[in-house]
């Protein structure tokens, strides 16, 4: 089911053209990252689907209605809305500050008080310890963190997100990041995420929407931009971390056909029970990290071993794992 | 010491009256107040929605800033009259523009990422200025209202200029007696007041979180209150009169009145140069001023007959230094040419001419000595100069340019005019050290400012002209060798006054019958 569809927006500031003819669509549950260098257009972006931001054209459509057809606070109340300062009310109390859209939604105190309880302790926030808390007191993760229970305090389908981990420094962005990919609360939402972090959006994106200049420069899943870059701009704005990006992006499943199909063994000769197997849907990444950590054997090569069907496995190592590697992304890359 | 001690046998004599004046000062700061918060927050938030109005709004009540106080309440007389609508108006356009540009400042200044929060989750642009902008800029909102507070006490000690009371009272009553124990006796708790507004804001400002919102709650509800001071009741009576703070203060004004025809009318302070105006228009009785001045014929007065003689002899008389007489024996015929020659009515006939039609003194001086017949042609000027003096106000103008005709008409002197002399003293010292050789002065002030005996002779003289103008005539001779020559005829003393058709409605043509009117 289609939760956001976006249809030509257009917006200028005087003569500048922050956002020009973008459409995008978000499925029902699906994570959109708005990838682009500072002032690309992604934020006015984010901001037109809450009307934060009135498009001069074009129109959004949430749940297959028009944003324009009710007042914009009404629409703002169904949708979350984290941003990287957080901007919590300085004086509100962190509970006061979470319970603050149930409360314009009209909901029961009491009901209010319990799910307030129910988010803090999921987000890692003891609320015997930080509901009465004011936000000058907390940490800037512990902020972000309240941040977001406020966003979901209402339990809303949609959550836009604008560089939500952007004022963390890098050690307690990658532990929030994970809480937050984690967060069973967040599995069933529909995400917009805006960030200039590419790992991030690797990371977070079902899709991902690259902009420059206000212009779309790509629309598709991570591995689409990745392997097949529609322009020059994505080719250099992937460049640098290409090869880091390449090596998460891509499965065991994808390389297994590049190996020798000579070598498949049936799963109950393994008799070492610390080399368990790994499952394909393991990133390239991740197989190196395994085998990085796998002792070297008397004679030969460190392996791992990949299951391939229900009772058969096949080993990898350094060498048949980056030649697969290799061969994998060249076929990729060409449309295969 | 000698000052404290006098500084608290002034307040416990004036105890009854420093208590009103305090109530009055306070209910003036706060009614103004309370107007700058109710017109001045509001107009801050329209600025904070409509950025583009801010230079302008911000500029005109800067400039209402720079306008002295003194002035803005000149400026709001002719349109608002006397008594507390004036003053309440000019300090609530001083109190404008601290408060509506900390409103600005408080909520440009709260944090644009919370107020971008609040909406994005969906905060109605009301709600996101009652739950967010307004109480985020609270702190900075109040310190603006501070600083109008601390303003405003001040400013409001000249209400006591347009009869709306208040400490201003002792302290012009001070200023025109030269009494520093009265001035005190004003200032002293003025600026009490002024440190009390500042330090209970003070407090509020450095609440914190949801006392400071109900801080701000109750300063709402606390300024009317206080406000209503201004309303307690006060006394009244047939008549109300408005007297000039000198005219309170000074033992030969109302004291001398209240003593001898035990007259005690309800009565307003303002100043000197508005009583007028208001006997004239109804916001006053009974004012007093004096008995020569051109308004009373403009603004059709009656000077009530001072008939116990309250008033001191204030008879105008030409003061000459005794060398220049010797040196120029032909000028004191000439002088003495005017003497007996201007009655209290002449006088103030004349000085209609100038005050108020605005004839130069000159030309209203040489038609009366025309058609008095005492007009000639200036001879030719060969001899010495004669320096004439005047004090800095018409009347004076107008007699220098008598004495002036009358020296070049029947003498060969040349005349220098050096008129427009400050003051008494100024006037006094000038002809001692020979500056000037001549001016026209007053018995009484000559008695009272320049002489200054002690209080029994004061008492021998009594009310009596001629011994009061036999006695300075004898102590400047003697002290200083000057000589006073013939009176002019007229004597300008304090008065009271009413609008004539109201004193012949009621029968009063004297003080006595005032007194008995009101008794």
């Amino acid at each position: 089911m289609l939760a956001i569809e976006a249809r030509h927006l257009t917006k200028h500031y005087e003569s500048h053209a922050a956002v020009q003819n973008v459409s995008f669509r978000v499925e029902a549950g699906q994570t959109l990252v708005l990838l682009g260098p500072s002032g690309c257009g992604k934020t006015t972006l984010l901001r037109m689907l809450n009307r934060l931001v009135e498009p001069d054209s074009g129109t959004v459509l949430i749940n297959g209605q028009d944003v324009r057809s009710q007042p914009p606070e009404l629409l703002r109340r169904g949708m979350g809305y984290v941003i990287q300062q957080v901007g919590l009310l300085p004086h509100y109390t962190v509970a006061e500050n979470v319970a603050v859209v149930p409360q314009l939604l009209g909901h029961a105190p009491a009901a209010v008080a319990a799910r307030t309880e129910e988010l803090l302790r999921r987000l890692h926030l003891p609320p015997e310890r930080f509901a009465n808390q004011y936000p000058s007191q907390l940490s800037g993760g512990q902020q972000q963190r309240v941040g977001l229970a406020r966003a979901l305090a209402a339990d809303p389908p949609i959550i836009l997100l604008d560089e939500p981990f952007g004022a963390l420094d890098p050690i307690t962005r990658a532990s929030i990041r994970r809480e937050f990919r984690e967060l069973p609360e967040l599995r069933r939402k529909t995400m917009v995420l805006v960030t200039h972090d590419v790992t991030e959006a690797f990371e977070l994106a079902d899709q991902i929407l690259l902009l420059d200049a206000g212009r779309v420069q790509q629309l598709g899943p991570p591995r689409e931009l990745l392997l097949r870059p529609a322009n020059d701009f994505v080719r250099r704005f992937f460049g640098a971390e290409q090869l880091a990006l390449q090596l998460r992006a891509l499965r065991l499943a994808d390389v297994l056909c590049e190996l020798p199909e000579t070598d498949v063994f049936e799963l109950a000769s393994l008799t070492n029970s610390s080399n368990k197997p790994l499952s394909s849907t393991a990133s390239i990444h991740d197989t190196l990290e395994k085998l990085s950590h796998t002792p070297v054997p008397a004679s030969g090569e460190p392996t791992v071993w990949v299951q391939v069907a229900k009772s058969t496995v096949r080993p990898l190592t350094y060498a048949t794992l980056m030649a697969a590697f290799g061969r994998a992304v060249r076929r990729l890359a060409e449309g295969g | 010491m000698t000052i404290l001690t006098e500084l608290f046998a002034f307040w416990q004599a004036q105890a009854d009256k420093l208590g009103q004046q305090i109530l009055q000062h306070i209910g003036l700061t706060a009614a103004s107040l309370l107007a700058g918060v109710m017109v001045g927050v509001p107009l801050g938030l329209l600025l904070t929605r409509r950025p583009r109005l801010a230079p302008w709004v911000l500029g005109g009540a800067g400039v209402l800033q720079t306008i002295p106080s003194i002035a803005l309440l000149g400026f709001l007389i002719p349109v608002m009259g006397i008594g507390p609508g004036p003053a309440i108006v000019a300090l609530f356009l001083y109190s404008l523009l601290p408060i509506v540009r900390n409103t600005l400042a408080g909520v440009q200044g709260v944090d644009a990422a919370v107020v971008d929060a609040a909406r994005g989750l969906g905060l109605t642009d009301g709600q996101v200025l009652r739950r967010v902008e307004l109480p985020l800029a609270l702190p900075v909102l109040l310190a603006g209202i501070r600083t109008a507070a601390v303003i405003n006490v001040g400013v409001a000690t000249l209400a006591a200029y347009v009869a709306a009371g208040g400490l201003g009272e002792f302290i012009f009553g001070g200023i025109a007696l030269n009494n520093p124990a009265m001035i005190l006796a004003g200032a002293v708790p003025a600026a009490v007041l002024a440190l009390l507004f500042d330090g209970a804001l003070a407090g509020l400002q450095h609440l914190r979180g949801r006392r400071l919102v109900w801080a701000g709650r109750a300063l709402l509800l606390a300024l009317p209150l206080l406000a209503g001071l201004y309303l307690l009741p006060r006394a009244t009576s047939k008549l109300l009169a408005g007297f000039s703070p000198e005219f309170v203060g000074r033992a030969d004004g109302l004291p001398g009145l209240r003593q001898l025809y035990g007259l005690n009318p309800a009565s307003v302070v303002l100043a000197p140069a508005l009583v007028y105006e208001a006997v004239r228009s109804g916001d006053v009785d009974l004012i007093d001023g004096y008995s020569t001045d051109g308004r009373i014929r403009a603004y059709d007065l009656r000077v009530l007959h001072d008939d116990r003689h309250a008033f001191p002899p204030y008879q105008a008389v030409p003061v000459v230094r005794r060398q220049t007489l010797q040196a120029h024996p032909e000028l004191a015929p000439a002088l003495a040419r005017l003497a007996g020659q201007l009655s209290d009515s002449v006088m103030t006939e004349l000085n209609y001419r100038v005050d108020i039609r605005h004839e130069t003194p000159r030309a209203v001086a040489h038609d009366f000595l025309r058609r008095r017949g005492l007009w000639r042609e200036p001879q030719p000027a060969t001899g010495a100069t004669i320096r004439l003096g005047s004090k800095i106000f018409g009347e004076q103008y107008i007699l220098a340019e008598m004495y002036a005709a009358l020296i070049k008409g029947y003498t060969n002197l040349q005349v220098e005019a050096k008129t427009g002399l400050g003051g008494t003293s100024i006037c006094a010292d000038a002809l001692r050290t020979g500056a000037i050789d001549l001016y026209p002065e007053y018995t009484g002030t000559g008695l009272l400012v320049v002489l200054q005996p002690s209080a029994a002779v004061l008492d021998s003289l009594g009310p009596d002209p001629a011994a009061v103008l036999a006695y300075v005539r004898r102590e400047y001779r003697r002290r200083y060798q000057l000589e006073w020559l013939a009176p002019l005829g007229f004597n300008n003393t304090y008065a009271l006054l009413m609008r004539r058709q109201q004193a012949e409605q009621l029968g009063i043509r004297t003080v006595s019958e005032l007194s008995k009117y009101l008794r």
